[in-house]
């Protein structure tokens, strides 16, 4: 034996060092320090990210987040997190966040092309309020607009909601739920009358078949696809079919994988209504009793502009035509009968399905016998595949169409499920109504009684809110550019990097001279630093919220920190603008002369010191909270000197009960783990339309579709249409857009987390090897993605979690760095007006 | 806690190196020349691809640094004095940057001498070592947590590394999805131990030699050989025949299922959980 002991530990420590090399361990000694502590309150919370709404458990110490837990006891994860969910707590400590009012200006004074510079709120307000009276003056209530978000709070977008519809009596407010959700709202609208998803979660546990419908679970819904795989494992024969423009995590799973040419699902969805036709596969009963048919306008155009050459060929856009008068309305559907129905889908065979779609005539065969199949309980699920469709409310309804002919609808394990891509795309986006659109609880500005009832919930006098359909989302970026929108103020979306043709429309808008821009957001996001005024926000903990989740679970959290340096919530920053203006600058004489009661007041005083919103005095804080948080309170009712969440959801909350939209009680919430509405007597509803499950359906009505006036559900006989961009001779390459699971959107947040960042750190564009080998490239050159609206510059990925056939390339749109929505182009369904990110022509050269 | 656990660990490391070492020492290979190995190539260092065995290795390169000129992605080093390994030879460390596995293998095409390997014309092939999921206590998907941030960063997807699927006995409504390395497919690129999202991987790159078991040439897998053979490799078998209750039907392998000819059949498990059996009436509740 040579070795001495000696050298024994000198060799294990250069071993042990060689081992570690490379290992950073920041934050190592914080961690251990928290595992071994006790000082740590924890309390329930909801993950801030995609629309599953796990539950968390937040621990804070020393006034921050140190730790967090996926909750064990919350029902929709049980104590599972995906990778975004185990960073939360480093979310809201990323090394930039703003933390002051930041105004562009050049000596002194606010100057468009000038730089940054921190100001007062004080100041902030001033000037907001200055562009904002101006505007008001120049161009009235359509001179100004706001774009929120799925990811407000259910009392931030209602605040929202109320300021623009009832305060500056503009309908121009809009969700970025317009680019994720729009065409499943009007899909439900449409076919049902009333919105959201029939079934929940739960649903997972009781299907014999899962098909997805453009959406890629594995990767955006992570634990809801580990419950799916779950069945699949579990249960004995289920199937799992997954439709796709190309292959992705969840394609690796499915017993079917059909990857079907560009917009082609909707081939494939008539062909199987016919097949059940065919096969005499229809659940007559239930069709008679629940169902009425209709045949909708096929000549809708794409949302483009109106000068586009295909809106000007089309006849039912619903734009001006040459007398000014709307080129018809895209959304019209006239009643047909079953027999008329049945031969409208009877040219969709299999041969034809097969020959639009390029799926094998044998797997689309499989796929129709899955519906098809009485015995079988099947579930669809689709996200952005859907909605981001130049035909998304089309394919929405086709879906349905599908389910509703088998009856496999509103029961455990049978039902179609839009999936929800955003926290509170269901509970603040549609249920509070912040779409240009809507009112809470499904209700339309467009519709007089809607508006009236609004008025009595909100004390305006009649008249106060407007009739006109406000700018959406990508209207809104066109009455930038062209100066039709003067005063435009975002808060919680980053719309600079997600909205589509950031070229061509968004950024000429947003620098337009003319135009006085401002976000609110907790980081520099490229929005905040295109815009002339950043607001720094206090996010997720730092303040007390709600979320409503895609199973219709609303879900409270309290706040647990306070935000650094001036960072004030999203609701702070809307009502105490609100102060600056007094009701004669921004309703006309003739309306105040209604409510003469409201003269000499500030806006503020009207929408929210209005004895309902202020109606709960600060020890109510206490009382609600105390089993959480001892003498808890929260920021904006400290300031406010109201319980102002409580207030605001109470007041929010009347629209909904009895309405089939019931609300619990603002307490039972922070009492529970969530709760699925509509929550009557207590109960939660877990089925709705049928009856046992829902108290809306009673007793001997079997399964009623109450959205609708006769109880019905609609089908809808709707054809297969080409996407508006498809590839030619130049642009040679379907372009789809779409998401990673590491990263949250547009990386505002998860890009921050170091190891996040470092697991993704670029978006690289997948293309298949063949496509690669074709022009030379293998994986690495660097290229250019070019569209006709602009070029980006990436590097190929030919490997990896990604697989588009040949002729189709995917880029993920995180990364800021490389913002391939330079190349989207900004068309849209024209019913439910959200744009296609994965369809639009481009080409890739080296770079 | 930490420096219990340091102290644990380090006692146990020192035990471990002192089994190894009697070991070593047994086969009468001496320790002298077990400290020079260790020393020659620390477990963290990765040669390039195509790199010859370490022994052949070392003497055939020359130290002339074209492969790590050569590398478009710059991630080669040349060990310095201080480095632990034979001065001016190349390596790169996975936890800081991993292998890219260029299509063209420019390092290899590089040398001049073919230590790294000249007959190594597909990356796939590369040998630079084998990924280990050494730690099944922290990795998130061992957990059930869905991070299998490893798999989909990994070039070789679903051939190097899959996702076992393994029913969540604690929620009893999840999947986990546990990653799993083919020593087969994988490359030794490092990218799923850089791309661990833990403090410290629980994934980690090892010298093939050191990742690698080896099962008893006395055993065979059954069922790998039957798909080999692509039949069985013992036949035929006769028909068997079974005393069973009306209405059941026994079949070799699949053991008792209820037979379609009778309505009646008692099920023998939970409704619904049979094939045969409806699982699903419309309207049915649950």
């Amino acid at each position: 034996m040579e070795l001495t002991r000696r050298e024994f530990v000198k060799l294990s420590a250069v071993a042990a060092t060689a081992t570690a090399a490379g290992v950073t361990v920041p934050g190592a000694q914080a961690a251990l320090a928290v595992a071994g502590d006790s000082g740590i309150r924890w309390d329930k919370g909801v993950c801030r990210f995609c629309g599953t709404g796990c539950g968390v458990l937040v621990g804070t110490k020393d006034g921050r987040v140190v730790a967090t837990q996926g909750d064990p006891d919350a029902p929709v994860n049980k104590g599972l997190n995906c990778i975004k969910g185990y960073f939360l707590s480093k979310i809201m400590y990323g090394k930039d966040r703003l933390t002051q009012p930041m105004l562009r200006m050049k000596g002194g004074k606010y100057d468009k092309n000038g730089e940054f510079a921190p100001i007062s709120w004080d100041q902030a307000f001033d000037i907001m309020a200055e562009k904002c009276k101006t505007t008001l003056k120049a161009k009235g209530p359509k001179g100004i607009g706001m774009f929120g978000s799925g990811q407000w709070t259910v009392w931030e977008g209602y605040a929202a909601a109320k300021l623009m519809k009832a305060g500056f009596r503009s309908n121009n407010i809009d969700p970025n739920a317009r680019h994720c959700m729009a065409s499943a709202v009007a899909g439900f609208m449409r076919t049902f009358g009333i919105d959201e998803p029939m079934g929940c979660y739960d649903d997972l546990e009781h299907a014999d078949a899962f098909v997805l419908w453009g959406a890629n679970m594995a990767e955006m819904h992570p634990i809801l696809w580990s419950r799916l795989t779950d069945r699949r494992l579990t249960g004995k024969g289920v199937q799992v079919a997954v439709l796709s423009t190309f292959s992705h995590r969840s394609t690796e799973l499915s017993d079917i994988e059909l990857i079907f040419k560009p917009q082609s699902d909707l081939a494939i969805l008539n062909f199987i209504c016919n097949y059940i036709i065919q096969n005499n596969a229809v659940n007559e009963d239930f069709v008679k009793k629940n169902v009425n048919f209709k045949k909708g306008v096929t000549d809708i155009g794409y949302g483009l502009r109106p000068n586009h050459p295909l809106e000007q060929v089309a006849n039912n856009n619903g734009y001006p035509g040459a007398d000014g008068k709307p080129k018809g309305n895209p959304g019209k559907a006239d009643p047909m009968t079953f027999d008329e129905f049945k031969a409208f889908v009877s040219e969709y065979t299999v041969e034809k399905a097969s020959e639009i779609s390029g799926v094998s005539k044998d797997k689309l065969l499989e796929l129709a016998k899955i519906y098809a199949d009485p015995k079988k309980k099947v579930v669809s699920y689709w996200t952005m595949g859907f909605n981001q469709h130049t035909r998304g409310t089309w394919v929405n309804n086709m879906i349905y169409n599908v389910h509703l002919l088998v009856g496999k609808i509103s029961e455990p394990g049978n039902g179609p499920f839009s999936l929800t891509g955003q926290p509170s795309a269901c509970g603040t986006a549609r249920e509070v109504g912040t779409f240009a659109h809507r009112l809470p609880a499904d209700m339309e500005v467009t519709n007089p009684k809607h508006r009236e009832a609004t008025e009595k919930i909100w004390k305006l006098p009649p008249g106060a809110i407007p009739d006109w359909v406000g700018s959406h989302a990508v209207k809104q970026s066109r009455d930038l550019k062209d100066g039709n929108i003067n005063f435009y103020w975002t808060q919680s979306t980053n719309n600079m990097q997600a909205g589509p043709n950031i070229n061509g429309e968004i950024y000429p808008g947003w620098r337009n001279p003319a135009n006085f821009v401002v976000v609110t957001d907790p980081y520099p996001t490229v929005s905040a630093v295109s815009a002339d005024l950043m607001l720094p926000a206090a996010m997720w903990m730092e303040k007390e919220g709600a979320f409503g989740n895609a199973e219709r679970r609303t879900q409270f959290w309290r706040q647990q920190v306070k935000a650094p340096g001036e960072s004030r919530s999203d609701l702070w920053q809307l009502m105490e603008f609100a102060k600056r203006f007094k009701m004669e600058e921004v309703w006309p004489a003739e309306l105040l002369d209604k409510a003469p009661e409201y003269k000499g007041k500030t806006m503020y005083d009207v929408l929210y010191a209005n004895g309902e919103v202020n109606k709960f005095p600060l020890t109510e804080l206490k009382k609600v909270n105390e089993h959480g948080i001892k003498n808890y309170t929260n920021d904006e009712s400290e300031y406010f000197g109201y319980y102002v969440q409580k207030g605001l959801f109470e007041e929010y909350a009347q629209f909904g009960r009895g309405h089939g939209h019931d609300l619990a009680d603002f307490d039972s919430y922070h009492k529970s783990r969530g709760m699925r509405w509509p929550v009557v007597d207590n109960k939660e509803t877990l089925w709705r339309f049928r009856e046992g499950y829902d108290s809306y359906v009673k007793k001997g009505e079997g399964v009623k579709f109450y959205g609708k006036p006769d109880g019905k559900a609609v089908i809808f006989a709707l054809p297969y249409q080409p996407a508006a961009e498809q590839p030619d001779n130049e642009y040679d390459l379907w372009l789809c857009t779409g998401r990673v699971l590491e990263h949250w959107h547009t990386g505002s947040m998860t890009r921050r987390v170091p190891e996040l960042y470092k697991a993704v750190p670029d978006a690289w564009v997948y293309m298949n090897p063949e496509d690669a080998k074709k022009r030379g490239l293998k994986r690495g050159d660097k290229v250019k993605v070019i569209s006709r609206r602009g070029e980006i510059t990436t590097l190929v990925e030919t490997r990896g979690r990604n697989k588009p056939p040949v002729g189709l390339v995917f880029v993920p749109f995180f990364d800021e760095h490389r913002l391939v929505n330079k190349l989207t182009l900004d068309a849209t369904c024209p019913i439910s007006k959200e744009t296609d990110f994965k369809k639009c022509a481009a080409k890739i050269v080296k770079a | 806690m930490a420096a219990i656990s340091k102290s644990q660990s380090r006692r146990q490391f020192l035990l471990d190196m002192a089994k190894t070492a009697c070991g070593v020492g047994m086969f009468g290979l001496g320790l002298g020349l077990y400290s020079k190995q260790a020393r020659a190539l620390p477990p963290a260092a990765i040669r390039p691809p195509g790199a010859l065995p370490e022994p052949d290795f070392q003497g055939a390169c020359i130290r002339c640094g074209m492969c790590v000129r050569d590398c478009p992605y710059d991630i080669l080093n040349l060990a310095k004095p201080e480095d632990d390994l034979a001065t001016g030879t190349p390596y790169f460390v996975a936890r800081k940057i991993p292998c890219e596995m260029c299509e063209d293998i420019p390092c290899v095409k590089a040398c001049p001498t073919g230590a790294l390997d000249h007959k190594l014309t597909d990356i796939n092939k590369a040998k630079m070592g084998l990924a280990a999921l050494v730690d099944q206590e922290t990795c998130l998907n061992f957990l059930g947590l869905r991070c299998d941030v490893c798999y989909r960063v990994c070039p070789v997807i679903d051939k190097a590394i899959t996702l076992e699927r393994v029913h969540n006995f604690r929620t009893d409504k999840h999947t986990m999805f546990l990653p799993t390395v083919h020593s087969e497919h994988c490359t030794g690129c490092g990218k799923c131990e850089h791309a661990c999202v833990l403090e410290v991987a629980a994934i980690k790159i090892f010298p093939v030699q050191l990742a690698k078991g080896a099962l008893g040439k006395h055993y065979q897998m059954g069922w790998e050989e039957k798909k080999k053979a692509g039949q069985s490799l013992v036949a035929p078998e006769i028909k068997h025949q079974y005393n069973l209750p009306e209405g059941f039907e026994y079949e070799q392998g699949r053991g008792l299922v209820p037979g379609g000819s009778s309505e009646a059949a008692p099920s023998p498990a939970a409704p619904g959980a049979q094939p045969g059996i409806p699982q699903a009436l419309h309207g049915d509740k649950l």
